[in-house]
C-alpha cells in the first residue's frame, strides 16, 4: 500500500473490525483471540470470553450438540471445516444465525496448534432458506392433495365407465358369446359399448358401437347411446337405430357435433334345428365378420346407413342372415381394424381379421376373442383408439 | 441383501486375533475410528461398520421405523456379528453405541464377550433425580435445528451420497463427505439418540465392561460417567484428561492405552 495513503490500515484494524467474526482457540476449544465484531455481536466484554469461554459455550444447546457430533470430529479428521449453518447465543439471550468455517493451525513440527475461525452473519440467507422451506412444505402439500384428487377422480371415472358396460352378458338359449373391452387411456372414458340381453320371450337384442371422440364428452354420448338403443331395441333394428339417430340429432343439435357408429340388432333361436335368424341395421359401423363352422369366413357387407346423428332423419336398411350350429358372428370396433402394425404406417386391416377368424372356425366366441386379444396385446402402442368385440356364436345341437 | 456390503463393513487386523468390533455413534460413520485402529490391528481382528443411514452404508435399506427405536440398531449389530460368525467380541461404542452394545450382549451373548463404552450416556435428558445433562426443551432444540440445517449444511450434501453424478459442482461439497448422512436419516438417528433411556438396561450387563469418559464433555458429563459406573457390576471408568465428546479423535493415544490395557487384562 502506497504510503501516506489515506485508505492504510493496520493489520491490527483489519482483523478487529473485520467484517466478520474472527476467532482463535487451542485445541481443547479454550478461547485465545477473539475480533471486536465477534464481541460485539455477543455482546460480550472481552475479558469475559478470552480464556475463560471455549468455543461450543458461543453456541446454542442445539449448536453445541452439533459442534460435538460433527463440528469438532471433522475438524480433527480433515482440518478444516467450511460453512455450517449454527446459531450463536448472545449475551441478551437472542440467538444469531451464522456461518461457520474452521481450519487447523499447524507448529513447525507439524502437530496442531490452534483453531482458526471465521464467522459469517448468515441472518439474510436464513430468511431465505426459511422461506424456502415453507415453501417445499407448501409444494409437498399440493402434491399431496392433487394426488388424493387424482384417486378420487379415478374412481369416479371407474364407476362412471363400469355404467357403460354391461357388467356380465346374459346366458342366451343355443347361443354362446363372449366379449373383449379396451380404453385406449386407463384414465379415458370410453366411447365405445356393446350389450346383449333379453327383448321377449326367445327374442334377444344385441349392439355395438363406437361414438365419435374419445374421454369424457364421448363417454356422455355413449350412455345415451347405450340407453337409448336398449329402450328402442324391442322395435326391428332399423327402428331402433332411427330412434338412436333421431335422439343424438336433437340433442346435440346446433352445438358440439356429437355422432356415432352401430350395429344392432335381434337374435331369434330354433330349439328344433339349433338355427339362429339374425336381423341388423348398421349405421356407418364396419361389416359384420360372418365365421362359418365350415371354415368360409365373410363381412356381411349390407346397405349400409348413414352415421348416426348426423342428419335429422336417416334410413337404417335391415339385414336378415342366418346361421347354423357352430357358425359365429363377430362384431368389433375400428379400434381393432386401424390399429398400427409394429408401430408403422400400415393398419392391422380388415383382410387379417378375416384370415385369422376363419382359422377359428368351429372353436368358439371365447377362442376367437381370445385370439383376437392377444393379437392386441401384441400389437402394444399400435393400439390407439378404444376397441370393442362381442362374438356370438350357435351351440352345436345337443350341447 | 448382503450384510456386509448393506452396512459397509471393513475387517482388518490381525487374521485369527480376538475380534474387536468398532462402532460409531450418532454424528459420523466409521472414520472416527482411524486413529484407533492401528492401536488394535497387531494383536486383534477389528471389525468396522457403518449403521444403515450413515456413512457409506446401503440408504436404500433404510427404514424409518426399524431405525426409531436402539432395537433396530442393535438388529444391524447382531446382524453383521453373525454374516462374520463372531464369537466373544470386545464391542467398542461410541456414545449412543455403547447402548447398543449393551442390547446386543442381552440378545446375543455368545456373540459379545466384553463391553467398552466411549463417553457413553444412557439417558441424555434429566429426569428426577438423574442428570442427564440436557432438559427436554435441549433435546427440542437439537431436533429443530438439525431440522433448519436441511439447508445450509446437509442438503448440499445429500444429493452427492444419494448418487447424482450428473452434478458435478457438488463434488467440491464432499471435503466434508466423512460426515455425510442423508439429512431425512440422522434426523431420525437424532431423535432416537437423543430420546432414548437405557438405564434399566445397565444392571442387567454380566460381561467386563471398560467406561471411558472426558474431563469435559457437553454430551456425556461426568455425573453420567459415575452412574454408569455405579450401575454397571464390576464396571471400570476411565477420566481421560481431554475435553469433547469424542476423546478417540481429540486425545487418540490416551484413548487407546486405556483400551489395550483393559483387553490386555481380560
Amino acid at each position: 500500500m502506497a504510503e501516506g495513503s489515506e485508505c492504510a490500515e493496520t493489520a491490527e484494524e483489519a482483523y478487529e473490525s473485520a467484517p466478520c467474526g474472527q476467532l482463535s482457540t487451542s485445541m481443547d476449544g479454550t478461547i485465545v483471540r477473539i475480533n471486536r465484531t465477534l464481541l460485539d455481536w455477543l455482546g460480550r466484554p472481552r475479558d469475559d470470553v478470552v480464556g475463560r469461554l471455549r468455543f461450543p459455550d458461543l453456541l446454542t444447546i442445539g449448536g453445541k450438540l452439533y459442534h460435538e457430533t460433527h463440528f469438532a470430529p471433522l475438524l480433527h479428521m480433515q482440518g478444516e471445516v467450511s460453512g455450517v449453518a449454527l446459531e450463536l447465543r448472545t449475551a441478551g439471550g437472542t440467538r444469531m444465525p451464522v456461518l461457520i468455517s474452521s481450519t487447523v493451525g499447524y507448529d513447525d513440527a507439524g502437530e496442531p496448534l490452534l483453531i482458526r475461525t471465521t464467522i459469517f452473519d448468515a441472518h439474510i440467507r436464513r430468511s431465505y432458506e426459511e422461506e424456502l422451506l415453507r415453501e417445499r412444505r407448501a409444494a409437498e402439500l399440493a402434491r399431496r392433495q392433487a394426488e388424493e384428487d387424482r384417486a378420487r377422480l379415478q374412481d369416479a371415472l371407474a364407476v362412471l365407465q363400469q355404467s357403460l358396460l354391461p357388467a356380465a352378458l346374459p346366458d342366451v338359449p343355443g347361443v354362446t358369446t363372449a366379449a373383449y373391452y379396451h380404453t385406449a387411456s386407463p384414465d379415458e372414458l370410453g366411447g365405445d359399448f356393446y350389450d346383449v340381453f333379453a327383448i321377449d320371450g326367445d327374442r334377444w337384442g344385441f349392439f355395438l358401437g363406437d361414438v365419435c371422440g374419445k374421454g369424457p364428452s364421448a363417454a356422455a354420448v355413449t350412455s345415451v347411446a347405450r340407453y337409448t338403443l336398449r329402450a328402442a331395441a324391442m322395435h326391428e333394428p332399423t327402428a331402433a337405430l332411427g330412434t338412436l339417430n333421431a335422439v343424438l340429432h336433437e340433442r346435440f343439435d346446433g352445438g358440439d357435433l356429437r355422432y356415432c357408429t352401430a350395429v344392432s340388432g335381434t337374435l331369434r333361436s330354433d330349439p328344433e334345428t339349433g338355427r339362429v335368424t339374425v336381423s341388423f341395421a348398421s349405421g356407418g359401423h364396419p361389416p359384420p365378420l360372418l365365421v362359418r363352422a365350415n371354415g368360409t369366413s365373410e363381412f356381411l357387407l349390407s346397405e349400409d346407413g348413414t352415421l348416426i346423428g348426423i342428419l335429422p332423419s336417416s334410413r337404417f336398411p335391415q339385414t336378415h342372415v342366418g346361421l347354423a350350429p357352430g357358425d359365429m358372428l363377430l362384431l368389433y370396433t375400428d379400434g381393432l381394424t386401424e390399429a398400427r402394425v409394429e408401430g408403422g404406417q400400415d393398419f392391422y386391416g380388415p383382410e387379417a381379421l378375416r384370415s385369422l377368424a376363419a382359422q377359428y372356425a368351429g372353436t368358439s366366441p371365447e377362442a376367437l376373442v381370445q385370439a383376437l386379444s392377444d393379437v392386441l396385446a401384441a400389437l402394444g402402442s399400435g393400439l390407439t383408439d378404444d376397441t370393442a368385440l362381442l362374438a356370438l356364436g350357435v351351440r352345436p345341437l345337443g350341447r | 441383501m448382503d450384510i456386509l456390503h448393506r452396512n459397509n463393513v471393513a475387517v482388518t487386523g490381525r487374521p485369527g486375533g480376538r475380534t474387536v468390533v468398532l462402532a460409531h455413534g450418532f454424528g459420523c460413520d466409521q472414520n472416527m475410528w482411524r486413529l484407533t485402529v492401528p492401536a488394535l490391528a497387531p494383536d486383534y481382528q477389528v471389525v468396522l461398520f457403518d449403521y444403515v443411514g450413515s456413512g457409506r452404508s446401503e440408504l436404500s435399506a433404510f427404514d424409518e421405523s426399524r431405525y426409531s427405536t436402539l432395537g433396530g440398531y442393535t438388529e444391524d449389530v447382531l446382524e453383521v456379528c453373525a454374516a462374520l460368525d463372531v464369537t466373544d467380541a470386545v464391542f467398542v461404542g461410541h456414545s449412543v453405541s455403547a447402548m447398543i452394545g449393551v442390547l446386543a450382549a442381552q440378545q446375543a451373548p455368545e456373540r459379545i464377550g466384553a463391553l467398552v463404552m466411549v463417553t457413553p450416556s444412557p439417558c441424555y435428558v434429566d429426569d428426577g433425580d438423574y442428570r442427564g445433562g440436557f432438559s427436554a426443551e435441549d433435546i427440542d432444540e437439537l431436533l429443530s435445528s438439525l431440522e433448519s440445517n436441511y439447508l445450509g449444511w446437509s442438503a448440499a450434501m445429500a444429493p452427492v451420497i444419494m448418487g447424482t453424478p450428473d452434478r458435478p459442482e457438488l463434488g467440491a461439497e464432499l471435503t466434508n463427505s466423512f460426515c455425510a448422512t442423508d439429512p431425512a436419516m440422522a434426523r431420525t438417528f437424532a431423535r432416537t439418540t437423543f430420546l432414548s433411556d437405557s438405564r434399566a438396561e445397565l444392571a442387567s450387563i454380566r460381561v467386563p465392561t471398560l467406561i471411558i469418559e472426558t474431563a469435559q464433555d457437553v454430551i456425556a458429563p461426568r455425573e453420567v460417567g459415575a452412574y454408569v459406573r455405579d450401575t454397571v457390576p464390576g464396571s471400570a471408568l476411565v477420566t481421560l484428561d481431554a475435553t469433547g465428546h469424542c476423546p478417540h479423535l481429540s486425545a487418540p493415544d490416551a484413548t487407546n492405552r486405556a483400551i489395550v490395557d483393559f483387553l490386555a487384562n481380560l
